[in-house]
This record gives C-alpha cells, structure tokens and sequence, in this order.
C-alpha cells in the first residue's frame, strides 16, 4: 500500500468519525458565526471600508474556528488508547499525520465556505467577482494553517493546558502566512485581478506551505515515536 | 576553575564595555543627519546579532538532542533561548528609544519591527512551552521540535527587508546602507563585550539546568526508596 493510499485512509476515517458526530465542525461553524456577528458590532463598517478589512476579518475568524478542529485532531485518539494503536499501526507516522491534515483541511475548508456567503450577506459585500483565485489562496492559507496546526496538535496532545497551548504556539508562527493570505483575501475580493505585488504574495504564501509542509512531514516521527 | 573561568568573562565584559564606551561618547562625532541618538546602535544591531546567534545555537542544541536524546543538549537549547531572548529584548527597546527621538514615535508596524517581535514571541512561547510539560524527556523532546519551527521564521525576519515595504532604516550590513568605517569597526568592537557577555549568562543558566536535573534525579531517588 502506497504513501498516499493510507494517508487517504487516515483522513477517510476522521473525515467519517467526524461526519457521524459533528463535534469539532458544528462547534467550530458555530464559533465561527459567532465570531462574524461580533465584529459587525465591534466595527459596524461601511461597505468600502469592510472591503479594506474584509481580508483581515475572515482570516481572524478562518483562524480561531480553525484552533478547534485543530484541538480535536489528535486529542480525539487519546480516548482508548486510539493514538497508541495509530503509531502501532503499519503506517509511517508522516502518512498518519498527512491524513490527518487531508481530514482538517476538509473540515476548514467546508466551514470556510459556509462562512463566505454569510460574510457576504451579513457585511453587503460581493465576494464572488474573483471566485476561483479566491479560492485557491483559502486553500493555500488553509493548508498552512493546518500543517502548523495538526503539528502542534499532536505535539500538545498530553499536556495538560492543551487548548490553552495550541492557539499560543500557532499563531504567531501562523503569521508570515496569514498576513500573504490576509493580503490576497482583501486584494480579491476587491476584485483586483492575481497580478503584480499580489503574485509575490502568493509566491510567499506557497513558500510557507511548502516549508512547514517538508519540516511538519521530516519531523513527525520524532514526534510522535519518540 | 569553572566559577573563576565565569567572573573572568564577566569582568572581561565590562572593562570592554567601558573602553568601548569611551570611544562611542567622547571620540566618535555626531552622525550628520542623526546627532548624538544615531549612537545607540552599538547597543542596538549587536544586540540582534546576539539574539539572532542563541537562537541559532537554539536551534543547533535542539537538532542535537533530537539525534543524541543527551539531556546535557536540552539545557544548552533552553540556556541559550533564554539569553537570546534577552539580547531580543535589549534590541527591541534601543531601537523603541531610537524611533522616538527620531521617528516621533515609539512603535510602527514595520516589516523589520513586527518581524523581531514575532520572533520575540515565538521564542517566549518556548519558554512557556516548556513550563506546560512535566517530564523532562517529553519536555525535551517537544521543544526541540518548537525551537526548530521557530527558527523555519528567523529567515522571514532577515528577508522581509527585501520582501515587504519597509520604514526602517537600510540595515548597515547589506542592502542600501553606508556607514563611516570607524563607526563600522565600533559595530563589531562593541559585540564583543556582548558575546562575553552572552557566553557568561548561558553557562550560568545551563549549569543551573544541570544543578535543577541532578535534584530531580535525587528527589526521584529519594521517593523510590
């Protein structure tokens, strides 16, 4: 069985796990709405001026609805001595850990995009007028996000304040990435077209991906084998 | 031997620091454009150098107890964080004091500033990190993992000068910048004293690193009998 094939079966189970209990993706939609509704309150913005921010303002939620399903990723296989078995299993620990991220960004990805009509009916903005490079940088940003994420996730997965420790840790690692997919947010949805400045920061969004990719992949066994 | 090799390189430092300071307050002049302030950065670049190079060796400890699993390892990576971030700080604040007199402000959000912060924080989280985790193997192990994420961001804070628009003035080493070549040797003089320096505060902490293990070793002794 090939690298790639039991990666799938890892993110296959979690993606099912998940689909039959909802737990991390209802709360971190949830959550994510939540926070949405709050900044139209602490902003109350004129749409040109949430144009400017819009970037800004979904990336903030994108990250905090993240940190939950990023919390559950591991901590969920603690119950049974799951996580035991998944070492144990015939898979290297890189095709575990890969499934895994395959699964989050699933589940990110999904409440990203239920997130981006609300965003657009809440705030009075046309998001759509750059659809496909849109969302092509939410995937890039996403990815990064949860390489980081399930990382940490499974680095954090026995300490004791570790829903305290996972945003701490992540975020401001998150950062170089973020601000690249802040930048491409804002630019799209204002509709200015993939080009210029913009392309650099795309080439440093994918950058980031690819390194946190290749150092999360290299050192996972470290990690969780010991 | 080790105790007096210590206060060697402390008193070291400090004589240097006095010569040094002689020459930047009463030889060097006042730069043209800047005046009397501009000398802060004898205490400002070497300071990142400084903090720059324990995150470096941060990184090289961490690499090697990954692949030697030597807790001795463990200690030289948290002694050298902790003195990095110091020198971190040190940086952080001259160049707050330079932007006020010069720029009128204390803070903006520049690429160079935000990035010194990030890495700031990033290795502040470390430290917490390690406060988070009771046992000293997994301890040693999750942070070195940490500390290698981490410096993956050092590279963005020396490239973002090239990468984003910037406020700060052209670093003097390379990019745009030109400085007097006497105000130049005085850069690389004065970190001397600080490497001295920097020698000193790690060793001091990486031994109470192994004087902390060594109770620990007993106290478990202790409760095994």
């Amino acid at each position: 069985m090939n690298f790639f094939r039991q990666a799938w079966i890892v993110a296959a189970k979690d993606l099912r796990a998940e689909l039959r209990t909802k737990e991390a993706i209802n709360a971190s939609l949830a959550f994510a709405l939540v926070i949405l509704l709050l900044f139209s309150f602490a902003f109350d913005p004129t749409s040109d001026q949430t144009r400017e921010i819009s970037g800004g303002l979904l990336w903030i939620v994108f990250a905090f609805a993240g940190a939950l399903i990023l919390n559950r990723s591991f901590a969920r296989e603690l119950v049974n001595d799951c996580l035991d078995a998944l070492v144990a299993s015939p898979i290297s620990s890189a095709a575990l850990f890969l499934g895994k991220c395959l699964a989050n960004v699933t589940l990110l990805v999904a409440v990203e995009l239920v997130c981006m009509p609300v965003f657009g009916v809440f705030y009075n903005v046309r998001w759509t007028r750059r659809f496909w490079p849109l969302l092509l940088v939410l995937a890039l940003g996403t990815w990064g996000l949860t390489v980081v994420g399930t990382m940490f996730s499974a680095l954090t997965v026995n300490l004791r304040l570790r829903e305290l420790m996972l945003p701490t840790l992540v975020y401001p690692l998150m950062i170089p990435g973020l601000m690249a997919a802040i930048q491409l947010t804002t630019a799209l949805i204002a509709g200015q077209p993939l080009a210029g400045d913009m392309y650099n920061w795309l080439k440093l969004l994918v950058g980031f991906d690819i390194i946190f990719t290749a150092l999360a992949l290299g050192l996972v066994d470290t990690v969780l084998v010991g | 031997m080790r105790q007096k090799l210590l206060f060697g390189l402390c008193v070291a430092a400090a004589w240097l620091v006095v010569a040094d300071l002689a020459v930047i307050l009463l030889v060097l002049p006042d730069e043209a454009a800047q005046g009397a302030i501009y000398r802060i950065i004898f205490f400002h670049v070497p300071a990142a150098w400084t903090a720059f190079l324990g995150f470096f060796l941060a990184l090289a400890a961490s690499v090697l107890f990954l692949v030697t699993k030597n807790l001795r390892y463990d200690g030289l990576a948290v002694a050298v964080t902790e003195t990095g971030l110091a020198f971190g700080a040190a940086n952080l604040v001259t160049g707050m004091i330079w932007g006020r007199v010069i720029w009128g402000i204390w803070w903006t959000w520049d690429a160079r500033l935000t990035s010194m912060l990030v890495c700031w924080l990033l290795y502040a989280g470390y430290l917490m990190l390690r406060h988070a985790v009771e046992e000293p193997t997994q301890r040693a192990k999750v942070s070195a993992v940490f500390s290698i994420f981490a410096f993956a961001d050092v590279p963005i804070v020396f490239f973002s000068i090239k990468w984003w628009r910037t406020q700060h003035p052209q670093p003097v080493v390379w990019g745009g910048g030109t400085m007097d070549p006497s105000m130049w040797n005085m850069l690389f003089l004065n970190w001397v004293p600080l490497l001295l320096l920097f020698a000193a505060l790690a060793t001091l902490r990486m031994r109470q690193e192994q004087a902390q293990r060594e109770i620990d070793a007993l106290r478990r002794h202790a409760h095994a009998l």
